[in-house]
């Protein structure tokens, strides 16, 4: 798997928790999960348990605070998988 | 960290909202408890009009605060060692459904069992027995656990 279907897998994680008014195309690397893409923190919690089962990794309380934009949550998940 | 039983005592609500009398059984991995819907809460004289049923809004409420709130205190106090002054657990999702009506003088048993609680949110499936042992209703409800201050 290479970073890119990481990312696309990532972006297909993230798509159904984001609110109506947010369009699935405005998620980009830079998109802060909170304050752009309008995810709660419910949501993000529920984001971070699909993380996990898709790429069979475990974050800790640390990475979920260092986890801002979807650009830190791709490199988490690199840095988890190897 | 306290006692399930001194669960009650932590827990942010008042008349006419505390919807718990009785925390019967509790772990990490769920609990139980139950609640006597008084004749004269305030809320049947409007619902509905010269036929009090308890709402549904208010059912949830209960299983809530039985089955997420109190579970998540204990939760949360078990796994930090101490206990908490102020736990607030903001509501974040509930999908219920609803299968027998709750009248004014009735006792409901909720039980509670932990789906997941990670990264400071509590997800818990809920069910509530009337006093035949009947199912009232059930569901899935979720909260975001914080603790404000220590004691």
């Amino acid at each position: 798997m290479t970073q890119n279907d990481r990312y696309q897998k990532l972006r297909a994680i993230i798509e159904p928790y984001l609110p109506d008014d947010v369009s699935a195309d405005s998620i980009t690397l830079e998109s802060h999960l909170i304050n752009e893409l309008n995810i709660n923190s419910a949501n993000l919690v529920d984001i971070v348990l699909d993380v996990e089962d898709e790429f069979d990794i475990t974050l800790e309380n640390e990475d979920m605070d260092d986890m801002q934009t979807v650009g830190d949550a791709l490199n988490m998940i690199e840095s988890k998988i190897k | 960290m306290r006692d399930y039983q001194e669960i009650l005592k932590a827990l942010p609500y008042s008349d006419p909202f505390l919807f718990v009398d009785e925390i019967l059984h509790m772990d990490e991995n769920g609990c139980e408890g139950t609640y006597l819907f008084r004749d004269d809460l305030p809320f049947y004289r409007g619902h509905f009009k010269d036929e009090p049923v308890t709402p549904g809004v208010i059912l949830t409420e209960c299983c809530a605060q039985i089955g997420l709130v109190c579970l998540g205190i204990f939760i949360l106090e078990k796994s930090e060692k101490r206990t908490f002054e102020n736990t607030a657990i903001a509501l974040t999702s509930s999908e219920m459904e609803f299968y027998i009506p709750v009248f004014p003088g009735e006792r409901v048993r909720v039980k509670s069992e932990k789906l997941y609680y990670r990264f400071s949110k509590l997800k818990c499936k809920i069910t509530m027995f009337n006093e035949q042992n009947e199912v009232v209703c059930k569901g899935q409800i979720a909260g975001m656990i914080k603790a404000r201050s220590d004691a």
